[in-house]
């Protein structure tokens, strides 16, 4: 079944706040696990859409990235 | 004149050999100076503070550096790594200190107005200081601020033709050796599919959704310039499927001395006389080749395409007609379980436009891993895990002798139960009536 946008940033936004407490960056794999019958490329597109639409941000280390709700969790000074 | 007394990082100019603690020195001189009168939009002393923080660091056995967080350009999850300094006070200059990767043209061939462009950018907008190349093979641009990453992003895709190169869990700044454009041992035009597969694929290279890491890496023939055995995920080694040419009156020429062997690259010392039964025929891995009766012989269905007996005399012996690529997975460097080299998943491949068995193949090993992968998880480590096997059936490769690496390592074959008639159902009293109890 294909993913209806609005839906699926709802419940990945939902995902992310349910999680607020104890962490603010998300591998990709744990938006994959909350679309277990969609394939990983659709779900890259939900996300993609949702950092275009500047709802979720990148978080990389170099070697590493995560995603996150822009404005959510520690960042250093001056990055944002 | 330098902020910052450095006597430890000092010692490193000493010795012959080049340091990029002089460089450094050269570019906090030429700032401080700054001839052009360039309004810097990164401080002057970002180097002077560098040297000064680098030199901390020695002094006190520890990183000051803190690496990681958002920055980025617009929509890009990769080529902007955030660096921070956490002494901001005493070395202001490197309080943001991002790196900045571009992906470098194919066989790293520039222009020099390409490069003049390059070097005024990065004067004006970071540091001043580069890396030409990182270990992936990108440009590689040090020190700049967050204010300056979209000016710089839209400076190079706008006015210079390039882009930004990957970071992250992306597809990696795909590299290549020069292949066709200069070497005889290309077999394929290793620049072509780089260009192509770094083009398809422009969305894993910016926007990430692997589990970790993954890199491309194109030799055109199996000596490897770039080394994509040992330093890609996947890589594409050239190679042939028909003989070696042999022209046998210039193999006389080599051994009779009128041609110095090795391109005469070992022409600063006296080796002595060539010697074709010591130099080429008794370094051949695989023993395949006889040099008898005035008569060089190679047995090429031995051959593991080495191509050492090609290096000794490469106006004799010529790669085959019958070119393309092998691709291998999985190699990478020790990080979470130690180095590994790639394991050959395709024998050959023609490697010609569009492409499309490339592809696919790549594509499959993709979707496999991102369902399959752990965070943080190489393909390479995700193949030691679930086995290589696996990797076949995922990507309709037939399993072939050549993919064994170690005959007898393990002489096990599992089947499973669709390949055996029967299944694993039988029946007692048959198997009884042919064996007593």
């Amino acid at each position: 079944m294909a993913l209806v946008y609005e839906e699926a940033k709802a419940k990945i936004v939902e995902f992310i706040n349910s999680k607020a407490k104890m962490k603010s960056k998300f591998y990709f794999n744990d938006f994959t696990a909350l679309f277990p019958d969609e394939k990983g490329r659709d779900v890259k597109k939900i996300l993609t859409g949702m950092i275009n639409e500047e709802v979720l941000v990148f978080w990389s280390s170099g070697s590493t990235s995560m995603y996150g709700l822009a404005g959510a969790g520690k960042h250093a000074e001056g990055e944002d | 004149m330098a902020k910052h007394k450095t006597p430890l990082l000092d010692q490193l100019e000493s010795g012959p050999w080049p340091s990029f603690v002089s460089d450094i020195k050269q570019e906090i001189e030429h700032r401080y100076a700054n001839p052009k009168g360039i309004d810097f939009q990164v401080p002057a002393e970002c180097p002077d503070d560098l040297l000064g923080l680098l030199e901390l660091s020695y002094v006190e056995g520890e990183t000051h550096w803190k690496h990681g967080g958002i920055v980025g350009v617009f929509g890009y999850g990769g080529g902007v790594i955030g660096r921070y300094c956490d002494q901001p006070e005493k070395y202001p200059g490197v309080a943001h200190f991002h790196t900045v990767r571009l992906n470098q043209p194919s066989g790293m061939y520039y222009k020099t107005d390409f490069l003049r462009q390059l070097c005024d950018l990065w004067e004006l907008r970071g540091s001043g200081l580069t890396n030409m190349h990182g270990a992936t093979g990108d440009i590689v641009l040090l020190g700049t601020t967050t204010p300056q990453l979209e000016e710089i992003f839209w400076e190079v895709t706008h006015n210079m033709n390039n882009d930004l190169g990957g970071s992250g869990s992306n597809l990696r700044t795909p590299a290549c050796c020069l292949g066709e454009s200069r070497c005889e041992y290309a077999c394929y035009d290793s620049q072509e599919l780089c260009y192509q597969l770094t083009n398809e694929y422009q969305d894993e290279l910016h926007r990430p959704a692997f589990p970790y890491k993954f890199k491309f890496k194109f030799d055109g023939c199996s000596l490897g310039c770039v080394a994509a055995i040992a330093r890609s995920d996947m890589s594409f080694i050239g190679t042939w499927r028909d003989e070696i040419r042999v022209d046998q009156k210039v193999v006389a020429a080599y051994v009779g001395g009128e041609i110095a062997p090795n391109a005469g690259a070992h022409a600063g010392r006296d080796w002595g006389k060539f010697d074709i039964q010591k130099e080429v025929v008794e370094l051949c891995p695989s023993q395949c080749i006889r040099y008898e009766g005035g008569k060089l012989e190679i047995n090429n269905k031995e051959c593991v395409r080495c191509m050492h007996c090609i290096c000794v005399m490469p106006r004799a012996l010529k790669i085959g007609n019958d070119r393309g690529c092998s691709i291998l997975v999985g190699a990478k460097a020790p990080i979470l379980d130690g180095p590994q080299m790639g394991s050959l998943a395709v024998p050959f491949v023609k490697a010609e436009e569009p492409y499309d068995d490339i592809k696919e193949f790549v594509e499959a090993t993709w979707d496999w891993w991102m369902e399959e992968g752990k965070n943080r998880e190489r393909i390479g480590e995700t193949l030691k895990r679930l086995g290589f096997a696996k990797l076949l059936e995922v990507t309709g490769v037939k399993a072939d002798p050549r993919h064994v690496q170690e005959p007898r390592h393990n002489p096990y074959i599992f089947w499973k139960e669709e390949e055996v008639e029967g299944g694993w159902q039988r029946e007692i009293s048959d198997y009884r009536s042919r064996h007593q109890k």
